[in-house]
């Protein structure tokens, strides 16, 4: 467990170097001054505590969360690509009961993260019902859903959800007590990061410590020996992950809501659901990686807006990071893999 | 009321277009055996393309560009996915994350922090004589730019290609049983970057189809996931190139719907206009038992 | 008398350290059907992938009509005029008969041309499928012929059909074998590749045997019997006589038993006809069988991992089982070796996994099997394939389980780990466990097992212990 533990920070700290110094390399191409660049950069992500508090982990928060939810899926093998939509109905949900019923605080957030949980684990039911019933490829369907929850919710903040005045496309704001707590006075740092560190470490114990988590990873590292040599019913394993993973998610939107919006919105998530697949694929879907690969991308994005603001550097240029850093591991993994595979021979 | 009807058909019409050239591309790509979710990545990559070019160059140029600017990032895709047996899902979001990333970052280093609109000629609609003519249906499908004509013979020749080449022939024993393909002397990777590659191109003629035949303009993420929608309509057409050219046009349809009842001052939820194609996809998926619709080996990771 | 069609001379292949063919040869004439037979790695199927210019010789000479060739790849051989029928289809199901018939070529597809040639070879050959037809709705008799009329598509005229009859039924088999018979005349010839005595027998005009990689019999078969074959086919029998070894019946009760037990696979073919049988405790049951037989689908019943169609099986839940194909059924590559250890017993696990009990057993088992690895920590993917098959074992026999099954257990293995893993089962036997063992090598099943049961065409029989009788009943001779 240390070691790796090593191994994770280790690598996430190689992923860091390895972003600032491509970031480096864009800037410089493009005819940026790098230094201002990456003073601005520093500035909005880590250059103070409110910049750290309130701008990376606040923006971290739904990524890890999210990212949490795509590893669980991946690691047993479901290709879940729909966490954007089952943030969304969770977030929904998580709005619809806030708005609806107050209970004293602690309940009512209590109940309203679950109703996000609950949500999100519906939706993803769907696909995972279709991916065991019918055989469907469940990348397409839960595309299809992430459509689908987009549309749903643009029309519940323009219809039944709308806030009373009928004006802006938003519901009504969430009264305090149905609000996460905020952790450090001062701050916009809620409680919703503690939870997400609760849950990686939570998801880290169940994959390596329990015979669920060890019978997930098998299931998604090879299904047929799962079956034939551990006798598991690797299709039932497979359809709960699926839906543990979408309640993930929802929970991840309702602590957006809850944590920082307060309020229902149709652009809620800038692709949160998106990016989550980056932060668990960099993290090698290593529960307590996700911490550090999600504060990364919080940062770079947090970064990335001053860095627009301050220094006219695009923020978008921290995509192209995000994706070379994505196709880097990718890369060296199927060569690692060929490499041990060559050297053990036959 | 009937020019709101042909209003709408001309709209449908119109948004189609871009929507079956990515779709179209994407058919090809799946039948071979690929899924390529960067497809968006090519979209974008047309789009810039064709509006960075076209000012200078004419049309013309700009189309050309937007295709090679689609296969470029295709073939970035190729490389991972095919050459490297990288996982497909993992790879098309990366790409499309770093297309996305990088026109927006060209884009704004080349014309300033607030993307300052890059205006471009754009091609007007070309009327066929007579054609044209005919009432409602005349100019939603003959008074088009000569892109939407150009996606219109794209289908019939898709069809043919596939089922009367030897080409075509291989490249759906491809996506079927790579085994099989192999053993009767087809190189199955080429025949899969050749897929990929071509796909690439054609999502980038619908970047370049956006900003020269619509908008007249480049604006950052105006792919809007079009890439994603491109792969749901090849499902609903069931990797048929006429299946896939009907169901742009029922995508093209539920989005001109939303326009239509703006202008009729209608107040309906048109949303969920929109979500409809989706939801009649994963329902013809759950009825039709994909398996028996999709290439079996879609997806799957050839081993040399 | 024309040259041959074809001439395999003086054929020398080594795989490694392994021989496969030692100066093999064999003389096809045109207008006829030869019949190549050999027990399972006597070398018949690798003497052929030369022939078809899929393997290229270390010695040796190929000539066809006369002409001598050295062929690439197949589609030289194609172009020379040979085609091969592979035991394992290579169809594209989705396809149409004319579509995988014209895979592979160049420019325009012509449908209706092709469906005319395919008409037209179906009127000349008697091989008559609808080109229109998709490949996933036909039976597998009409897959067979497919297969067939690709290579005489390409102009065929020297075939090479590897078991052809292993997927047919009785009556297909029948069929497809009278086809043959008529097609090899004129400037047609035909090569079988065979386990079937008497198929070879009531077709072939000329018959070849290979024995560990010789040719050690060719004639007509005119005038051969099954005995004469057998022989051939199987050596002089070793005057054994040695060891009636320390076989005082230690065998207990009952552990695995079939009960009319009887399998039928998705396309309504019987793999196994009704089979009841038991093993005891304490001995080490052979399982014999040429590829196909239906010994699979035995060796799953004993193992519990497949349920009968009809009839019943007496199975207890502790039951190891090696599979053949290892890294599909029984590893997982990309988890170390303590993970691996824990799949075996991964569905009935404790609710949370005593790691550090499991590294300790993975150790100790390391070490007890003498599996070269760096530690428990070691990836799967790491080792080699010797130690991964001692691994496999190693975790089967863990746990005290009652019976073990294994399939192949030292294929791929050098003789060192060859030996131990068969002292392995020994050792395990002697503990009392009831032990099944199936493995292509007849002498190994002979050396170690106290009975056998012999699966030929699905039907189940238990000959003496003793190497004619298997070898025929493995065979089918009477």
């Amino acid at each position: 467990m240390n070691t790796s533990a090593l191994r994770d920070v280790s690598v996430v700290a190689a992923l860091t170097m390895f972003a600032l110094l491509l970031l480096t390399i864009i800037l410089a191409a493009t005819g940026h001054d790098v230094g201002d660049a990456l003073t601005a950069l520093a500035r909005g992500s880590v250059g103070s505590w409110d910049a750290l508090l309130s701008g990376t982990l606040v923006r971290a928060t739904p990524l890890l969360i999210a990212g949490l939810a795509i590893t669980l899926a991946f690691r047993a093998g479901v290709l879940n690509i729909g966490a954007e939509g089952q943030l969304l109905m969770g977030a929904a949900a998580a709005t619809a009961l806030g708005l609806a019923w107050h209970g004293p605080a602690w309940l009512t957030v209590g109940g309203l993260l679950l109703a996000g949980a609950l949500a999100g684990g519906c939706w993803a039911a769907v696909a995972a019902t279709l991916r065991l019933r019918f055989g469907v490829l469940e990348v397409i369907s839960t595309l299809m859903l992430n459509f689908v929850a987009q549309y749903l919710l643009g029309w519940l903040v323009r219809g039944p959800m709308q806030e009373p005045t009928r004006i802006y496309p938003q519901s009504a704001t969430l009264d305090t007590v149905a609000r996460l707590p905020i952790v450090i006075p001062g701050s916009r740092l809620h409680a919703g990061f503690l939870l997400g560190i609760v849950l990686a470490v939570a998801l880290a114990i169940l994959l390596r410590r329990t015979a669920a988590g060890f019978r997930i990873r098998l299931v998604g590292a090879n299904p047929v020996a799962a079956v034939s040599a551990g006798r598991v019913d690797a299709a039932v394993v497979a359809f709960g992950a699926f839906i543990a993973s979408g309640a993930l998610a929802g929970f991840a939107g309702a602590v957006e809501v809850s944590g920082v919006t307060f309020a229902l919105y149709e652009n809620l998530s800038p692709g949160y659901g998106f990016s989550a697949i980056a932060v668990a694929l960099l993290a090698r879907l290593n529960p307590l990686g996700v911490i550090g690969t999600a504060v990364l991308f919080g940062a770079l994005e947090a970064g990335a807006v001053s860095m627009q603001r301050d220094a006219a550097v695009p923020s978008v240029v921290v995509n192209v990071v995000e994706a070379v850093l994505i196709l880097l591991v990718v890369a060296t993994d199927r060569w690692r893999a060929q490499r041990l595979t060559a050297q053990a021979g036959t | 009321m009937a020019d709101a009807l042909g209003a709408f058909l001309e709209g449908t019409v119109r948004t189609a277009t871009p929507l079956a050239f990515a779709a179209l591309g994407e058919a090809l790509v799946e039948r071979s055996g690929v899924i390529n979710i960067g497809l968006e990545g090519s979209i974008i990559a047309g789009a810039l393309g064709g509006v960075v070019t076209a000012g200078g160059a004419g049309t013309g140029v700009g189309l050309a560009a937007a295709l090679v600017a689609g296969a470029a990032v295709a073939a970035v895709f190729a490389l991972f996915a095919v050459k490297l047996r990288a996982d497909q899902i993992i790879t098309g979001t990366a790409v499309t994350l770093l297309s996305l990333g990088l026109t927006g970052t060209l884009y704004r280093s080349a014309f300033g922090t607030g993307g300052a609109a890059l205006g471009t000629p754009t091609l007007g609609p070309l009327a066929i004589p007579g054609l044209s003519a005919i009432p409602l249906v005349g100019p939603a499908l003959f008074a088009q730019p000569i892109t939407t004509y150009l996606a219109m013979a794209l289908v019939p020749l898709a069809s043919w290609w596939l089922a009367r080449t030897h080409a075509g022939l291989a490249l759906r024993a491809c996506g079927e049983n790579p085994a099989a393909a192999r053993a009767a002397g087809i190189a199955v990777g080429r025949v899969q970057t050749a897929a990929i590659i071509f796909g690439g191109a054609l999502g980038g003629l619908a970047g370049g189809t956006l900003v020269l035949a619509q908008a007249g303009t480049f604006v950052e993420g105006m792919s809007a996931g079009r890439g994603f929608i491109a792969i749901a309509i090849v499902v609903l057409g069931r990797w048929q190139p006429l299946g896939v050219g009907l169901a742009a046009l029922l995508f093209g349809a539920a989005s001109a719907l939303q326009f239509a009842f703006q202008a009729m001052g209608w107040q309906l939820p048109y949303q969920l206009f929109l979500a409809s194609p989706y939801l009649l996809t994963l329902l013809a998926l759950a009825l039709a038992r994909s398996r028996f619709v999709a290439p079996a080996a879609l997806g799957k990771i050839v081993e040399a | 008398m024309s040259a041959p069609a074809l001439e395999l001379d003086a054929i020398t292949k080594r795989f490694g350290a392994v021989t496969a063919l030692d100066g093999a040869a064999i003389t096809v004439q045109a207008g006829t059907v030869h019949a190549l037979l050999g027990e399972n790695g006597a070398g018949k199927s690798t003497l052929m992938r030369i022939a078809f210019g899929m393997l290229v010789p270390d010695a040796g000479a190929v000539r066809v009509n006369g002409a001598a060739r050295r062929f690439a790849s197949a589609r030289d051989a194609i172009a020379a005029g040979l085609g091969m029928v592979h035991q394992h289809f290579s169809l594209v199901p989705a396809l149409t008969v004319a579509e995988n018939v014209a895979l592979g070529g160049h420019g325009r597809f012509d449908r209706a041309l092709i469906a005319n040639r395919v008409r037209e070879l179906g009127d000349a050959t008697g091989l008559v499928l609808d080109p229109g037809a998709a490949v996933s709705t036909l039976p597998v008799s009409a897959q067979q012929r497919l297969e067939i009329l690709k290579a005489l598509a390409r102009n065929a005229r020297i075939l090479i059909l590897d078991e052809p009859t292993a997927v047919l039924a009785p009556a297909e088999a029948r069929d497809l074998l009278q086809w043959v018979k008529r097609w090899a005349t004129g400037d047609h010839a035909a090569v079988l590749i065979t386990h079937h005595l008497r198929d070879a027998l009531s077709i072939a005009d000329d018959v070849t045997v290979l024995r560990r990689g010789r040719t050690v019999l060719t004639r007509a078969a005119d005038g051969l019997d099954e005995s004469t074959l057998v022989m051939a086919m199987l050596g002089e029998p070793l005057s054994q006589g040695t060891d009636e070894r320390a076989r005082e019946t230690l065998a207990g009760s009952t552990v695995l038993a079939l009960h009319a037990a009887r399998v039928v696979d998705a396309r309504g073919v019987q793999r196994l006809a009704p089979t009841t049988c038991a093993v005891r405790a304490g001995e080490i049951v052979g399982v014999a069988g040429v590829e196909g037989s239906g010994q699979a689908e035995l060796l799953r019943l004993l193992a519990g991992r497949l349920s009968p169609t009809s009839g019943s099986v007496t199975v207890p839940p502790s039951v190891g089982f090696v599979p053949a194909d290892r890294h599909r059924d029984a590893v997982v590559l990309d988890m170390p070796l303590v993970e691996n250890l824990a799949l075996k017993d991964a569905a009935s696990a404790p609710p949370w996994m005593p790691w550090r009990q499991l590294r300790g057993e993975t150790s100790e088992l390391l070490a007890h099997f003498d599996v070269r690895a760096s530690g428990a920590d070691a990836e799967m993917r790491s080792l080699s394939g010797g130690n991964q098959q001692k691994f496999v074992l190693a975790r089967e026999l863990t746990g005290a389980p009652t019976a073990l099954v294994v399939e192949n257990p030292t294929r791929g293995l050098d003789i060192r780990a060859a030996e131990s893993v068969r002292s392995r089962l020994r050792a395990a036997r002697n503990s009392g466990l009831a032990v099944v063992m199936y493995t292509e090598d007849l002498d190994e099943v002979l050396a170690l097992a106290d009975r056998v049961l012999v699966v030929h065409a699905g039907e189940v029989t238990e000959p003496a212990l003793d190497r004619d009788a298997v070898g025929r009943a493995m065979l089918g001779a009477r």
